[in-house]
């Protein structure tokens, strides 16, 4: 195995900025090991390598004529889930509806990482159109986890939280409606980021629930992550719900965090967001989490959010219910798949539906279809989002007493492939605690916190910040992960086992 | 509990599904409805809420409406456009049948 594959993002954008390193070798060292692993794996769906090396080429050509690195990044090589437009690379969003589409132009986010002198090294495994929490609803096969290929790697994004555990790369993109980007870093010992709402364009990524998506980083130091959001992170003119604001300083946030000290810092402890249902070993990992920050001179305080228990009720009504809505553009005509079964446009499409679509996106397209008909509407959608309204007063409420909320990130560590697949209500309990955030369009993060003692698998700690919070929320993760990592001799990381062939 | 006992039944389903354009099979409907009478049972909580003078919330973010100036800038080509169609001829979509005979 290469030595740079283990190198964390930052280290290795120094190396290839000073020239020890080239770009290329960086872009190999890591499709090498995605050749050698993601048989076994599954991380990715597609992999471009070369326009991966045509990219990390040209930095290096940047590099030695003494031209300044288009970003702090620029030659790192990255995983970007697959629900992204890229017009060099397909975009399937996990569905067979989609398969081999080539969109016609770049996300926000894609052309972004193309400036930045990021390398893309292909695109990502994820349940169909991020409806999932496993990766098993992925049409083309689950992603397995690094740390225990029989288990989940989470999801939706549990295709790019696999190729960070997995050092297939040391970057990786996610999205989260409802927590695929934390729940799958959770899982997978890895960072996944949720940032604010408006805060990561949407312009090119394929909708789930438009209310609720929002693009974020993955890595596997708090550090990367940040230097990743600000790469990714600012205002679009072409998504008309992008906060036209600067962009929080989190790499700043995450080196003075690194620094250790949190003394002035309010964290607070959702009583919510624990307890019964929560597996005693994430339990443990979080309690222990909590004497950690105290040490590091936080005050940790308990907060009550009482709406947070109707979360995952108002959520699985609005998004099936935007869901119902947005894959309505999948209907055989423009592009994607088309079935010719019937001799009308509505046939055609009935067919092209049943057979591009899986069961759990038919499962919520019906589900949001009923809560959205007439009779049903103010007894379901319209009290749904009520409901979010008070859980968006909670929050409000909750950081005038605490500058970030801390909870377990998901109430089980990654549990055996197959086990919820056939369940949805067990399937959709892995976001208990994630929910919340997304329904108040706040910030959140997850970080690994330890392992469970009883079956030795990965925990998160999640952070979550109010609106453009983002740096309390970094600077916390930062001053933990140090403390955590100085504690335990390593990162939490460093004991994934090498993947069994 | 049987599919057809609680918030949602089979031919419930089976309508829904229609409106969606989805032509689910028979072995789907009969699983689809009683996952679907589970989730609405445990959804139905939102109920349990007092919020009649409580404002919905759409968006976290408040939406207003965003202009640009009008001025002209790149789109697709139709080639672009085209590009991943089904089924095109002469730069437009080719698509079945729209209208019924009697119509």
């Amino acid at each position: 195995m290469s030595e740079l594959i283990r190198l964390t993002a930052s280290e290795l954008a120094s190396k290839i900025h000073s020239g020890e390193v080239s770009a290329v070798e960086a872009a190999q060292a890591h499709l090498d090991r995605i050749a050698e692993v993601d048989g076994e794996v599954h991380a990715f769906l597609h992999v471009g390598a070369e326009a991966a090396l045509a990219n990390a080429a040209l930095v290096d050509e940047a590099v030695q004529a003494g031209t300044a690195p288009a970003s702090p990044l620029a030659g790192v090589p990255l995983a970007l889930k697959d629900v992204f437009t890229t017009t060099d690379m397909p975009t399937t969003c996990g569905s067979r509806i989609l398969e081999g589409w080539r969109p016609p132009y770049d996300a926000t986010l894609t052309a972004r990482l193309r400036a930045a002198g990021i390398t893309i090294l292909g695109k990502t495994n994820m349940d169909e159109f991020a409806m999932g929490s496993s990766t098993e609803h992925s049409a083309y096969g689950p992603t397995r986890n690094p740390w225990d290929l029989s288990r989940i790697p989470g999801g939706s994004g549990g295709g790019s939280a696999a190729a960070l555990a997995a050092f297939e790369a040391p970057l990786a993109i996610g999205t989260d409606t409802g927590g695929s980007i934390r729940q799958p870093a959770a899982v997978t010992g890895t960072v996944g980021v949720k940032p604010t709402y408006g805060g990561v364009s949407r312009y090119g990524l394929v909708a789930c629930a438009s209310s609720l998506d929002q693009g974020g980083p993955c890595a596997r130091t708090v550090l990367d992550a940040a230097l990743l959001h600000e790469v990714v992170a600012g205002h679009d003119p072409l998504d008309s719900t992008s906060i036209d604001a600067p962009v929080p300083a989190v790499v700043e946030a995450a080196r003075i965090g690194a620094q250790g000290d949190l003394s002035g810092v309010r964290v607070g402890v959702v009583r919510e967001l624990g307890g019964e249902g929560y597996q005693p070993g994430v339990r443990a990992s979080f309690d222990a989490a909590l004497r950690r920050l105290e040490k590091l001179g936080a005050e940790v305080v308990e907060v009550s959010c009482p709406h947070f228990e109707y979360g995952l009720a108002a959520y699985y009504l609005i998004l099936p219910s935007e869901v119902s809505s947005n894959l309505a553009r999948f209907d055989a005509m423009r592009y994607g798949l088309r079935v010719d079964k019937g001799a009308s446009a509505e046939e055609v499409m009935a067919a092209t539906r049943e057979a591009g679509f899986g069961p759990e996106v038919k499962r919520r397209i019906i589900l949001g279809t009923y809560a959205l008909s007439s009779g049903y509407y103010d007894a379901y959608y319209g009290q749904a989002q009520k409901v979010r309204t008070l859980i968006s007063r909670d929050f409000a409420a909750a950081f005038e007493q605490a500058d970030v909320l801390v909870s377990p990130t998901a109430p089980t560590t990654a549990f055996p492939i197959g086990e919820k697949v056939d369940d949805p209500l067990a399937m959709y309990l892995n976001d208990l605690a994630t929910i919340p955030t997304n329904l108040a369009g706040v910030a959140g993060m997850s970080v690994p916190s330890g392992l469970a003692e009883e079956d030795g698998l990965p925990v998160g700690l999640q952070i979550m910040a109010p609106a453009l919070g983002e740096a309390v929320m970094y600077r916390v993760g930062a001053a933990f992960e140090a403390a955590r990592d100085a504690d335990e001799g390593g990162p939490l990381i460093a004991r994934v086992p090498e993947v069994a062939k | 509990m049987s599919p057809d006992s609680g918030a949602i039944s089979r031919d419930e389903v089976a309508h829904l599904a229609r409106l969606a354009r989805l032509a689910v099979t028979d072995a789907e409907l009969d699983v689809f409805a009683g996952q679907l009478d589970v989730i609405l049972g445990a959804v139905a909580r939102v109920g349990e809420v007092a919020a009649d003078d409580i404002p919905p919330t759409s968006h976290a973010v408040p939406l207003q409406n965003v202009f640009r100036p009008d001025v002209r800038r790149p789109g697709l080509s139709q080639e672009q456009a085209l590009a991943g169609a089904p089924a095109a001829e002469e730069g437009r979509f080719r698509v079945p049948r729209i209208l019924g005979e009697e119509q």
